[in-house]
């Protein structure tokens, strides 16, 4: 029993090694890798032992909107016609402050807090958080209600108004369901950054830092102690997953 | 003078205007049911709903229809409740009525879901933190508990039980009324609710739209089978008319005088109440059609003392009530969606989606028709309530339903 279950590990262990060194081949050159400890196997639960937050710095971002696009192209979300009922799962924001004129552009998206509104209300508990921080919604219980869009605080939420087509494989989305950024959980759970965070970095830009907040040694959580970061909307108590250096 | 005993009758026969008045409904009902099923077929992109309002015309109908419903049980609860005998009489209608309305307005919320086919996973999965899963449970309840308050009523034998099952059923209505409330009281993130007052005011409101429903009914059953209604129930119901009305303006106004006095909340309060930033629909219909039509005339229809003396107005101020709270609805439910979430206090905003701006909401043909279906239904479910059990009085001379009246 024992030496079966050692060899199961050992399985375990080459596999996310080889994963992870897949996935280093397959990065362009500059990526940070997250290290071979993140990746997941498809069958090991989800623990609360990490936090998966990003950290935005506004001074580095600028009016392109790459991270949307890359996000866009990765879940499949495409333009249905009508910008009032297409659903966006990450967009730019400007923010313009009346007395001082100053400009603030950034990304918005789903802001994965600790204690999201969107889970609260859900009746079915459709809208969930995972272990490790990152706020989903299930597509087989969603039941279309749209309470969880009255709720959100950051308006991060899509609702399907029409049939959905030409789905990508991970990301399922469906006519009468709600739905909005999973920080690219398909990613994360194989050791890779959001494909937003890719995306920026990419360009140069490196406005946005995705990482560990529990881990005390990561990129994010190094940065958050030496420069802070500010939640939008932190007066809700939210204790938002992603955070913003410049707001 | 001694009280003559009240006699309950069912509508005997089936006279041509009622076997009409039931297909009409039905038929009102069935368009409101296809018109679901077509939403649900094409996508909610044929109704007027869209990322930015995404509660539409068959919640403000839906919500409208709860609350009443709640409101209307009231007449049973005064009888039951607070002993007042002379609304004795109007108690089993009271019950079906609230029935009725509860039935029609659930029905409407459930049809705009966008996969109604997936109701049953509110069972099989349930999050008992989200008000709209108490609320599941709150309709449902209401349902069980006024049926059984019915039950009391009507059977001799279970008379004994009637107060207590109407104490049960009043605190339960008052919970039901409270949860419905808050399920924009407790939305912290949009400035327009995130307030505890909602909880009190639709009760408040409940009262008068559920009565002003009532009377309508009343008014129609009594002049269809030609059953005398009295001058004393008449004025008394009037008089509620009056005072409920006036409740809910009272909370209203305080709902607005707080959020005036709070800096944080003066965008909002501009933009409901003088149109400023794109909010000029609302403003229209919370003057108008709220406060104007629906609040300040049947007020003063009623303590002018015209309603008491004239049927017709009592029951135009009855109608006036309804507008008012349809209107009540839409400014609450639309107008609070409309209003842009406030991300960066003291900054402009803008984006691709609508931030920063007023949502944009032309309620659709489709969304409308399901909202007067779920109406159709509760009416639907009275008329046919009424004919085949005895919910209505024969009688409700002024002799039968007060002991001390002397003509």
């Amino acid at each position: 029993m024992s030496s079966n279950n050692d060899s199961k590990r050992s399985r375990r262990t080459f596999l996310k090694g080889t994963a992870a060194v897949a996935t280093g081949l397959a990065l362009a050159p500059g990526v940070r890798l997250l290290g071979v400890a993140q990746a997941k196997a498809d069958d090991e639960a989800v623990t609360g032992a990490v936090r998966w937050g990003l950290l935005i710095d506004t001074a580095k971002c600028s009016d392109c909107d790459v991270c949307v696009e890359a996000c866009h192209a990765e879940n499949g979300v495409k333009d249905q016609g009508d910008p009032e009922t297409t659903p966006q799962w990450i967009r730019k924001l400007m923010a313009k402050d009346k007395m001082t004129g100053h400009v603030v552009t950034l990304p918005m998206m789903c802001q994965h807090c600790e204690h999201p509104p969107c889970v609260d209300v859900c009746p079915t508990g459709a809208s969930f958080r995972r272990a490790d921080g990152i706020v989903l919604v299930d597509r087989h219980i969603c039941i279309g209600c749209r309470y969880c869009m009255m709720a959100c605080p950051y308006k991060a939420r899509s609702f399907e108004h029409v049939d959905v087509t030409d789905q990508a494989p991970h990301a399922p989305r469906g006519k009468g369901t709600v739905e909005s950024c999973t920080m690219c959980v398909h990613r994360v759970d194989k050791g890779r950054e959001p494909a937003c965070v890719e995306a920026c970095n990419s360009t140069g830009q490196g406005a946005m830092v995705f990482g560990d907040l529990k881990d005390s040694t990561s990129s994010i959580s190094m940065a958050l102690a030496e420069h802070g970061g500010k939640q939008i909307r932190a007066d809700l108590g939210l204790n938002t997953g992603v955070r913003y250096r410049g707001i | 003078m001694a009280k003559t005993k009240v006699k309950y009758l069912a509508v005997e026969g089936l006279p041509k205007g009622y076997l009409l008045l039931l297909g009409v409904l039905g038929l009102s009902t069935l368009i409101g049911v296809l018109s679901a099923h077509h939403m649900e077929t094409e996508g909610h992109i044929i109704t007027g709903m869209n990322n930015q309002i995404v509660w539409g015309l068959p919640h403000v109908f839906a919500v409208f229809l709860i609350v009443a419903a709640s409101g209307a049980l009231n007449i049973a609860s005064i009888s039951s409740v607070f002993k007042r005998p002379i609304y004795k009489p109007l108690a089993r209608l009271s019950g079906v009525v609230a029935i009725a309305l509860l039935v029609g307005g659930v029905m409407v919320l459930v049809l705009d879901l966008g996969r109604p086919d997936r109701l049953l996973v509110t069972i099989t999965h349930v999050n008992p933190k989200s008000i709209f899963t108490w609320n599941i449970v709150l309709y449902s309840g209401f349902i069980g508990v006024v049926v059984v308050y019915l039950w009391m009523m009507m059977e001799r034998k279970m008379n004994a039980y009637s107060r207590p099952v109407g104490i049960a059923a009043f605190i339960w209505r008052l919970v039901l009324t409270t949860g419905t409330g808050s399920i924009f009281g407790f939305l912290v993130a949009r400035q327009g609710y995130d307030a505890a007052i909602y909880a009190p005011m639709f009760i408040v409101m409940s009262f008068a739209y559920g009565l002003a429903v009532f009377i309508l009914i009343l008014f129609a059953a009594y002049k269809a089978t030609n059953r005398e209604l009295g001058d004393k129930v008449v004025q008394r119901l009037a008089a509620l008319l009056g005072i409920f009305s006036t409740g809910a303006l009272f909370f209203v106004a305080v709902y607005h005088l707080t959020n005036l006095y709070a800096t944080e909340h003066h965008g909002w309060d501009a933009f409901v109440l003088l149109g400023r930033n794109g909010g000029g629909v609302y403003a229209t219909v919370f003057w108008l059609v709220q406060v104007i039509l629906g609040s300040l005339v049947p007020i003063a229809l009623v303590f002018s003392g015209l309603a008491h003396q004239s049927r017709k107005l009592l029951g135009l101020a009855a109608a006036l009530v309804i507008l008012g709270g349809f209107g009540q609805m839409y400014v609450t439910i639309i107008g609070g969606q409309a209003y842009p979430l406030v991300l960066f206090p003291g900054s402009e905003i803008t984006s691709s989606f609508f931030d920063g701006v007023a949502g944009s909401y032309s309620p659709s043909i489709w969304e409308f028709l399901l909202g007067l279906g779920g109406f159709s239904l509760a009416l639907a479910i009275v008329a046919f309530a009424v004919k085949i059990l005895p919910f209505l009085p024969e009688s409700l001379a002024d002799s039968v339903v007060d002991p001390h009246h002397s003509d």
